[in-house]
């Protein structure tokens, strides 16, 4: 027994800043105090709020340090694990508030939210199976296999009332029973984790935090559906996932929770890894079975569904990395456990990356039904350096912008899709005032014209045809006309597009069309970004009453488009000026503007 | 999405070409695992110029043309070589509200090349990548395995400089 435990975070944020040194550090110098029997270190996966990392919780006291560094180790190993004094001045600001030091569940980050599929994120050492089993690891899948006919596994995932947690929003029990239903020699499961929304990492978190879960939940659906294969198809660019999911598979077979004859009940099952190589159209699921078949990934026209006709031309059932996370929990403890969470169409929970202009960006799981309000200001922390909040990006380049007018929108598929937005993967993208929605919506375009695949039509030339028009408008070159143009485009590509990346394409030039049309009108009629953020649109000039003559500016200025005297008003040469916006940051008076 | 094709000539070893062999024996008669092929070969050889692709199609038995249909789906195979230091920002969204077109501008002035490209004296290359899921220290850019999150763009001469000496 150890008296103390040390949790770091071992998750692709806190690793980027430098984790890997600190476990080392603590390492050495807990064994140079001679506390190796005492205090054991682990690395565990994401703890979610990677803004603050590398995040460091020691345990039973639950302290919370932060933005933790390698010189602060020696101190907190003395103080802390040997002397048994909490360093204050090194935990997360906000636990040390209040008279009695706040444990990290008490913080306003973590305390609104509800753990289901990241319920050992940050809390085990995925790397370590029996740490998984201690967890009630397995015990799903034994229950399942021993004790429940597929059919009522199946029952209880339907009365869960899960839907698909990678974008589509489909009832996940109703899924498997379609592929039940259809009798094969071969039928295979696969896992989607090719993550594509840029901004979106849950799927990632998961797979390192916790692959074991997935591991088990497949092995339950090969079970309900009548699978003995199963894949995991995930990007290339999760190197620590890969690792972690492959080390996790070797264990499950080593223990026999994966191969033949699992718990002795003649069921078998096995999985193997498949990487991708970076097409944002394999998160679609018939791309994503060609990918693995080894093919360009493209779509395949539906019907026949996957369900009948899916990998390698076998029934096949399909589900993202975060639906599968919450079947084990959902099997051990009821449908009920479940469904009593969340709204009247969504249940459950759903994790959301938090990130750009938000101070505690990072991972959170909240109950479906939760206000956009309550994850912006309170668990997110609101906006940083004052600004002024403007719209939150939902569902990535299948989604859209919710303005600042909507925020009391309580979080569902359906909610969402009423505002033309979607939940999608979950990301929630926080943007400020400085942020151009028209850039945004091209931003956007941008990616799915680089990713559509050119299978069909709508997609590969509608969306290069409604990217040139975006163009025309932010350089300054839109009319009204245009708008319509977009909207009709965009309704035409929607209709007629193969897959989901077509079909959902335009969502964000819609949205922004719908919620912010002011902007895209400035840019046409006033030929002014109001942001300022479109180049060929920004003018930059000195307020003389303000200008101090320091010449700061104009030293900074890269291509000498600034003049003046010292001590009197300086002048900017808009024919020179490149916009690059140097003398806005350098100037100390805010004497400089665009506009 | 266009892929810049290398001109340089192939320059390569026995040694590289004894490796993808092997990864080839172990893995023909299965063409589901042909991207895994390709995906070993880029390890070998740094890209898949069209010498390496022609030996992956006769060693699996299928069509060149079928490699590099693959070759130039998917955006992780590079048909052109990467600097000993590979410099990729990325235009995740996250980064991106947050300044990540600043960074690219940024090294392609003080590199002189664009994104995509390689320096002359293949020591830098840059390409802007898709989300590498570190968004909480948006804009993040890597330089091969280091990974340099929360920037502005006055932070690139600092770190080119470490690797320029």
């Amino acid at each position: 027994m150890y008296r103390s435990h040390v949790l770091v975070c071992g998750g692709t944020g806190c690793t980027s800043s430098n984790s890997a040194a600190i476990i080392e550090a603590l390492e050495k110098e807990i064994e140079a105090k001679g506390l190796t029997d005492e205090v054991k270190v682990i690395k565990t996966g994401c703890f979610g709020l990677c803004a603050l990392g590398p995040i460091m919780v020691v345990y039973p006291e639950g302290s919370f340090y932060s933005e933790v560094k390698v010189e602060n180790i020696p101190e907190i190993v003395e103080e802390h694990l040997l002397k048994g004094r909490i360093v204050k001045h090194l935990l997360y600001e906000e636990t040390t508030q209040t008279e009695d030091i706040k444990s990290i569940n008490e913080t306003n980050f973590y305390k609104k939210q509800k753990r289901v599929a990241l319920r050992n994120c940050g809390v085990i050492d995925p790397e370590n199976i029996e740490e998984y089993i201690a967890m009630d690891g397995y015990q799903a899948l034994a229950k399942a296999v021993t004790e429940m006919s597929p059919e009522q596994v199946i029952d209880v995932v339907k009365d869960s009332g899960l839907r698909g947690r990678g974008g589509g929003g489909f009832p996940t029990g109703l899924k498997w029973s379609f592929t039940a239903k259809n009798a094969a020699d071969q039928k295979y499961v696969v896992c989607n984790a090719d993550e594509g929304d840029p901004g979106a990492f849950m799927d990632r978190s998961i797979l390192e935090g916790d692959p074991h879960c997935v591991i088990e939940a497949m092995a339950i659906c090969g079970y309900a559906t009548g699978a003995t294969e199963g894949y995991v198809y995930v990007r290339a660019e999760y190197p620590i996932a890969v690792g972690r999911l492959q080390k996790a598979i070797d264990d499950a077979r080593e223990y026999g929770l994966l191969g033949k004859d699992i718990f002795g009940s003649g069921f078998d099952f096995d999985l193997h890894i498949r990487l991708g190589a970076g097409a944002f159209v394999c998160g679609e699921e018939t791309a994503l079975m060609t990918s693995i078949e080894g093919n360009r990934g493209e779509p395949r026209p539906r019907p026949p569904y996957p369900a009948v006709k899916g990998l390698f031309a076998k029934p096949t059932t399909e589900n993202n990395v975060e639906t599968f996370a919450n079947i084990p929990q959902i099997i051990l403890h009821g449908a009920e456990y479940f469904n009593t969470m969340g709204t009247e169409k969504s249940k459950g929970t759903k994790v959301f990356a938090l990130g750009g202009k938000i101070n505690n960006t990072g991972l959170v799981e909240i109950p479906m039904g939760t206000t956009l309000r309550e994850v912006i200001e309170d668990i997110g922390g609101g906006i940083p350096n004052g600004k002024k909040f403007k719209a939150v990006q939902t569902g990535g380049p299948s989604g859209g912008c919710i303005p600042a007018s909507l925020m009391d929108t309580a979080i569902d598929y359906d909610n969402l899709t009423a505002l033309g937005c979607m939940i999608g993967s979950g990301g929630l993208i926080v943007m400020d005032e400085d942020n151009c929605m028209v850039d945004i919506a091209k931003f956007f375009l941008d990616f799915t014209v680089d990713e559509s695949c050119g299978k069909c039509t709508p997609c590969r030339i509608g969306t290069k045809r409604m990217m040139e028009i975006l163009e025309k408008i932010t350089d300054g070159n839109g009319t009204l006309e245009d708008l319509d143009e977009l909207e009709s485009l965009a309704n035409y590509i929607k209709e007629n597009s193969l897959c989901g990346l077509g079909q959902t394409a335009p969502n964000p030039v819609l949205a922004t069309l719908r919620f912010f049309r002011d902007e895209y009108i400035a840019h046409v009629v006033d030929k002014k970004c109001p942001a300022g953020v479109c180049k060929k649109l920004m003018s930059i000039s000195i307020v003389a009453d303000k200008c101090k003559g320091c010449t700061l500016c104009s030293r900074k200025c890269p291509v000498g488009a600034i003049s003046g005297t010292v001590k009197n008003p300086h002048v900017i040469d808009p024919a020179k000026c490149i916009k690059c916006g140097v003398c806005i940051d350098t100037c100390k008076f805010g004497a400089i503007v665009k506009g | 999405m266009l892929k810049k094709i290398s001109k340089m000539p192939f320059k390569g070893t026995p040694e590289q070409e004894t490796k993808l062999q092997a990864v080839i024996a172990e893995c023909k008669g299965d063409n589901s695992l042909l991207m895994h092929v390709m995906q070993q070969a880029q390890g070998i050889y740094g890209y898949l110029p069209i010498e390496v692709q022609k030996m992956i199609a006769d060693g699996m038995g299928v069509p060149v043309e079928k490699v590099y249909g693959i070759s130039t789906f998917y955006a992780q195979f590079a048909l052109s070589p990467k600097g000993e230091y590979n410099i990729s920002v990325c235009l995740g969204t996250a980064c991106y509200v947050k300044g990540a077109q600043d960074l690219v501008d940024k090294l392609c002035e003080e590199l002189k090349i664009d994104a995509g490209e390689c320096t002359e004296d293949g020591k830098f290359s840059i390409e802007a990548c898709r989300c590498i899921g570190a968004c909480g220290l948006a804009p993040v850019l890597t330089v091969n395995d280091e990974v340099y999150g929360k920037l502005v763009a006055d932070d690139i001469p600092g770190i080119l400089a470490k690797y320029q000496a």
